[in-house]
């Protein structure tokens, strides 16, 4: 099944759905597993895994930690790779790579898209690769029916959110505030208005990320988008009281 | 491929969504700039009567007879204002920050001259500015941490990955998708996505136009070969593009050999094999990186060239043969500041030294009727502790311990 079928199916069972996200190797791939089992028992409808990288631009002190650690500790692609399939094996719910261009450049974009199909991996998040710059990458994405998630930002026109969704599949990654990822977000009017404009330029499910980490946050976004995204907060959770807190606070988000 | 942005198959504006309309904005105000006379001569007018443009060209005539070759020429861009050619490129972007009404600066510097130079446009413009700085070179750099805190910028040490010049470019994107609507970054070299290549490679053609009117005037003639060193690469655009139309006149960049290309701990892009293509800090290029694409540790005595990419244009000129590139080693490098600081009574900052330590490897294979021009890109003055530690000057030692004494007895 694809990804935009797999969750509107998930949809018609629930209010909003929740997507969460963890970086590969950080604190390791055990710590990973365990994490992720909890996601699963716990409700959770879609995960992101993400590939380390150097130079994570788009991400704020928390996830450029982990995402630094998890190299020093010696994670390689190939090893993100296996990890994957593994639990995409070993799960229903769909699983995405979030990375960053360079990771799929070096490994070969055409390598590496036929392999995320083949390990059964549903789509991926590249924050810096616009479709300008993506032309190859959309075009391998749709021959292997893999959804390349587009981006809207609360910066980007109306006009410019309807060229992006004309080039995603799956959902719409909405970020809900300007910045990086990590510090809270002010739902207020003018959220809002930004996602009713979200809204009017697509079809498609809408996907709202950054700095959502509690009930209350995803009580806001629901009625208004179809999912919400938990990032650096489970990292943290992680981090502070250890993985087996994990469960709990999913469970607790709706 | 002629999409824009692209030099061959390098460059492009590998950019987050969130800044896809702020760059839309600087394109068009750049592009609006470039059509308008009326800006460059505003821009030449500035760097006339505020740094000390046209810089001069100085013949270097006990290094010339030392070497019994080629006549030496010095491109003097240390006598910009702030001390570098970085000027050149603040005051330019300073001019179109005016015209976009923002008001507020963010930039990266390694070697804290593009530090010092931003903070000296934010003062005399009128913007706030905030400067992002590895720690490393914070500590290595400290002369130019100060002055551009005593100009009124806020220096923030990056203590992210290797915190150094690649770090800093990331914490200043960092700040920018926060604070677009307000702040203007100013790259400081010709790398980064489209335009920063473009736009800042224009700026700097200053230092190259120069340069072609003032050989010709003293020599007569062009030189044989320009040698300019190559951190991210804008001096070195800077003055080649006054000869790149020009076929006889060689042009070569020098890289950071740090302890010497075999050992790994250099920062030699292009002059070593040890770099592949990649795409990162928003634009694709020849990257000093591992198998899976993460980006290395590099080495160098000078933080300005201590960098893990280079400019797509150089990329560019280099994969089509028009510029050769060369490494220096640290080591070589104190010998050739030992030799030009002794010789001429000019110190050139660490970076550019590189340049001259090339051409003093080859001036002895050219005639005395060919002229090669070393571009200066700055003064060694910001590095009096590195350069006073390598020398392992000893009168300045006591006078560091005695200073500390003094603070510490407070
Ligand atoms: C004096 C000097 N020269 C050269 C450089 C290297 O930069 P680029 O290669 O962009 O000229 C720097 C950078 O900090 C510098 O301060």
């Amino acid at each position: 099944m694809q990804l935009a079928e797999q969750l509107r199916e998930a949809r018609r069972k629930k209010e909003i759905l929740l997507m969460t996200h963890l970086v590969l190797g950080y604190p390791s791939f055990a710590v990973n597993r365990e994490v992720i089992r909890q996601m699963v028992e716990n409700g959770v409808d879609v995960i992101e895994l993400q590939i380390p990288f150097s130079e994570p631009m788009a991400d704020g002190p928390m996830i450029i930690k982990a995402n630094q650690e998890a190299i020093a500790g010696g994670t390689k692609v190939a090893d993100c790779l296996a990890f994957a399939a593994e639990m995409a094996a070993q799960y229903e719910i769909p699983f995405l790579f979030m990375t960053y261009y360079n990771i799929l450049f070096k490994y070969g974009l055409e390598d590496f898209l036929r392999k995320a199909k083949e390990i059964g991996i549903k789509g991926c998040i590249i924050p810096d690769l616009p479709p300008e710059e993506g032309e190859e990458y959309l075009s391998l994405a749709s021959e292997f029916a893999l959804a390349p998630i587009q981006i809207f930002a609360p910066t980007s026109t109306e006009e410019r959110m309807r060229t992006l969704a004309g080039h995603g599949a799956g959902f719409i990654y909405c970020v809900a505030r300007r910045g990086v990822t990590g510090s809270k977000t002010d739902f207020n009017a003018s959220f809002d208005a930004y996602l009713a404009r979200c809204r009017r330029a697509t079809s498609m499910p809408l996907a709202v990320g950054f700095g959502i980490s509690s009930r209350e946050d995803v009580q806001i976004l629901t009625g208004k988008a179809d999912i919400a995204v938990i990032g650096t907060a489970t990292i943290r959770l992680v981090e502070e009281k250890g993985p087996e807190e994990v469960g709990p606070f999913i469970a607790g988000l709706r | 491929m002629n999409k824009p942005g692209y030099f061959g198959q390098w460059g492009g504006a590998y950019i987050p969504e969130v800044l896809y309309e702020t760059f839309r904005e600087l394109r068009e105000v750049y592009a609006r700039a470039k059509a308008d006379p009326a800006f460059w001569q505003e821009y030449l007018d500035l760097m006339g009567s505020y740094s000390c443009r046209p810089t001069p060209l100085t013949y270097a005539e006990n290094l010339s007879r030392h070497f019994g070759g080629a006549q030496i020429f010095i491109k003097r861009e240390d006598l910009n204002h702030t001390g570098a050619h970085k000027a050149n490129n603040v005051m330019g972007q300073g001019l179109l920050v005016k015209r976009m009404g923002k008001t507020r600066v963010i930039a990266e510097t390694g070697a804290g001259q593009h530090g010092v130079a931003c903070a000296t446009m934010a003062a005399k413009f009128g913007f706030a500015c905030t400067i992002y700085m590895g720690e490393e070179d914070v500590h290595r750099q400290r002369p130019n941490v100060f002055w551009m805190e005593k100009l009124g910028a806020t220096v923030v040490p990056v203590t992210t990955g290797s915190r150094t010049l690649k770090d800093a470019i990331n914490e200043a994107f960092r700040d920018w998708v926060s604070n677009m609507d307000t702040t203007h970054y100013v790259m400081g070299t010709v790398c980064g996505p489209h335009p920063f290549p473009e736009m800042v490679a224009w700026f700097q053609s200053i230092i190259g136009q120069e340069a072609r009117k003032q050989i010709l005037a003293v020599h007569g003639r062009l030189p044989a070969r320009v040698y300019a060193c190559v951190g991210g690469g804008s001096n070195a655009m800077g003055i080649f593009q006054g000869f790149l139309a020009d076929p006889s006149v060689e042009l070569i960049g020098v890289e950071a050999g740090g302890k010497g290309l075999d050992t790994g701990q250099h920062a030699a892009r292009l002059a070593s094999a040890d770099a592949s293509p990649g795409v990162a800090q928003g634009y694709k290029t020849m990257f000093l990186q591992d198998a899976d694409g993460q980006m290395r540790d590099t080495h160098s005595v000078a933080a300005g060239l201590d960098y893990i990419g280079v400019s797509p244009l150089l990329t560019d000129l280099w994969e089509k043969g028009r510029v050769r590139f060369a490494a220096a080693t640290d080591q070589e490098v104190m010998t050739a500041l030992d030799l030009t600081i002794k010789k001429e009574g000019i110190i050139p900052a660490l970076e550019s030294t590189h340049a001259f330590v090339q051409a003093f490897k080859e001036a002895g294979e050219l005639n005395g009727d060919q002229a090669i021009v070393i571009n200066q890109s700055g003064r060694g003055d910001k590095d009096i502790f590195t350069i006073a530690h390598a020398f392992d000057d000893p009168s300045w030692k006591e006078f560091i311990r005695k200073k500390g004494e003094e603070y510490a007895a407070r």
